[in-house]
């Protein structure tokens, strides 16, 4: 029988780190492992490539990659790796390096072909080139386009963006999108980029001194009010929404969401039918018992409290609200709180301020 | 053939067989002493190293009686009835790959250490093999140490002497060198045929390490443009 999704346990060392891990992740989409320089993401994705010697258990969509007897050589394993600097062979041009790994991979199990990625990553005036003769954007380009051309059945990424200058992330953001969004490969994506995570992960591991300190589906985990870990300093959830609709007399737009609607505004006048994920700060969210248009807050949704949480710093609390299947969270002063009574099932009116598309 | 020309093509006949069996012996140990982290990694550079310190006299006195008709090689080779290595061109070509082996091992794994560990670890995500690796990504890497490797022991062959003399005698169209021919012409007085064989020697030396430089020159600037 073939168990689904990823399940890695991995325990691995060097002098004066150690890291243990045992997790179950989807088989598809965008896992991040976030957290600090030296929380072991990046020895976690060596350990799921070989390139790092661990005892445990890997196995990939069924196929089992390592257990206590074996260990399949890194060559043998249907993945591809983006490296986090600059990793295209200086011997080789841009074509020859694309060639690497598609020359070796069986026709049979060819998914991706040369073509398809050249006119997809715009590389078809580059190859000839030699890498130094490329900027770090289109490097990075080459080597995600070299990596597609493995025809991976696992693709992990290594901080592929933070080499590069902001000019050249915006470039290559929207190609990892569309990755994303258009291949059927899961993806695990390195990152200590809060920005990034949160535009690109459908699901998180957040690492500290080599342990997973939590993990969950994106939403859900943002959207805890214990806050095992905020993406930044401050609790915010993440909302996937569609734009609906752009008002540009007042300069708005309306995006739906799973159980609603957010009216805000967005200097880049997204078009209708984009997708876009939405971030909004628990700090700017507030609760009434019941709508009061009396006010300037734009978004007042009808919510429901599923639960609350006190804060660190001693006064404050948060609470999770949902609106239909979509989870929110304010945060309220601990008096506030007690005086509207707020308790589990309750139905208030929630009033949003400020929202965000997440770039 | 003159007895010159005999002489020349002995020597470069000798200086390319071993040339090209040090790049093939040379390689793998090259390879080994630059990345191993074996307990055994410096005994075995010493040894490699020794031809560099060594007279060639005592090399040469070793290996005669190693591979003389009671030494373990020499008892080896008769048995197998190759009778023994010592005045003939086979037994040269051995001591000169002993002779040489630093000059071959040193620049190679001088080269292989440059050799960055993150494009192997890029061939094996890309389902390269180890030996795949090696000959894909390592070789194109290491060109110029390769080149002035095989440079370096062809030059250094063509000039051995102390160790023929010990092992190889001076038999015409055997184990007559250049080297050994010079010596000879300058104990006869010939002074002109010294001359010529000298001179050709050093014009030819010189070009060869020319071109070393004048490749390596223009290969590293392209590896210097990244």
């Amino acid at each position: 029988m073939k168990e689904p999704g990823i399940l890695a346990r991995f325990e691995t060392g060097f002098e004066r780190f150690r890291l243990e891990v045992d997790l179950e992740l989807p088989g598809d989409g965008v896992t991040a492992l976030f957290g600090h320089s030296g929380c072991g993401k990046t020895t976690l994705l060596r350990c799921i490539a070989g390139l790092q010697a661990s005892s445990g258990r890997l196995s990939v969509n069924g196929d089992v990659w390592q257990d206590s007897n074996t260990s399949v050589p890194v060559h043998k394993r249907p993945l591809a790796y983006v490296f986090q600097e600059t990793s295209l062979f200086p011997h080789l041009s841009v074509s020859g390096n694309l060639d690497f790994g598609y020359r070796r991979t069986p026709a049979a199990q060819r998914r991706i072909h040369p073509q398809q990625v050249i006119d997809w990553l715009g590389l078809g005036h580059l190859m000839e080139r030699r890498p130094e003769r490329l900027s770090g954007g289109e490097r990075q380009r080459v080597a995600i386009a070299r990596a597609l051309l493995n025809s991976p059945r696992l693709l992990l990424m290594d901080e592929p963006l933070s080499a590069l200058d902001q000019a050249s992330k915006r470039d290559i953001f929207p190609y990892l999108e569309t990755l994303r969004d258009t291949l059927d490969i899961p993806v695990i994506y390195v990152s200590h980029s809060a920005a990034e995570v949160a535009r690109l992960a459908d699901y998180i591991v957040m690492m500290d001194q080599g342990r997973v300190l939590a993990e969950g589906g994106l939403q859900e985990t943002l959207a805890r009010p214990d806050q095992p870990f905020a993406l930044e300093h401050d609790a915010a959830v993440i909302v996937p929404a569609v734009i609906r609709e752009r008002d540009d007399q007042w300069h708005l737009c309306r995006a739906e969401f799973e159980g609603g609607s957010l009216w805000f505004r967005d200097d880049r006048q997204p078009e209708t039918g984009t997708a876009v994920r939405l971030q909004i700060l628990a700090r700017d969210v507030s609760i009434a018992l019941a709508a009061n248009h009396d006010q300037s807050f734009q978004n007042l949704l009808p919510a429901r409290v599923t639960d609350m949480a006190a804060e660190q710093r001693p006064g404050l609390t948060t609470v999770r609200l949902h609106v239909g299947e979509t989870a929110f969270l304010a945060r309220i002063t601990s008096r506030a709180v007690h005086q509207l009574g707020l308790a589990p099932g309750m139905a208030v009116c929630l009033q949003i301020k400020s929202v965000v598309i997440v770039e | 053939m003159s007895p010159e020309w005999q002489t020349v093509w002995l020597t470069l006949k000798l200086a390319g067989i071993t040339t090209v069996l040090l790049m093939v012996i040379g390689t793998p140990i090259a390879w080994w002493l630059a990345r191993s982290k074996h307990w055994l990694r410096q005994p075995v550079a010493a040894i490699v190293a020794l031809p560099l310190v060594l007279p060639p006299t005592v090399l040469g006195f070793y290996l005669l009686l190693l591979m003389g008709p009671e030494g373990v090689v020499g008892i080896m080779t008769e048995s197998l009835g190759l009778g023994t290595l010592p005045f003939t061109f086979a037994g040269l070509v051995i001591a000169s790959v002993i002779y040489s082996l630093p000059f071959t091992v040193q620049p190679l794994q001088n080269v292989f250490s440059t050799v960055n560990e993150r494009m192997l670890e890029v061939a094996a995500t890309l389902r390269a093999s180890p030996l795949d690796r090696f000959f894909s990504v390592v070789i194109p890497l290491a060109r110029p140490g390769f080149l002035t490797a095989a440079v370096l022991t062809f030059a250094h062959t063509l000039g051995e002497f102390g160790v023929v003399l010990m092992i190889g005698g001076n038999i015409p169209g055997e184990t007559r060198v250049l080297s050994v021919a010079i010596y000879d012409h300058v104990e006869t007085l010939e002074y002109g045929k010294a001359h010529l064989l000298a001179g050709g020697m050093l014009v030819f030396s010189f070009l060869v390490l020319l071109t070393l430089y004048l490749i390596n020159g223009r290969l590293n600037n392209g590896n210097l443009k990244s």
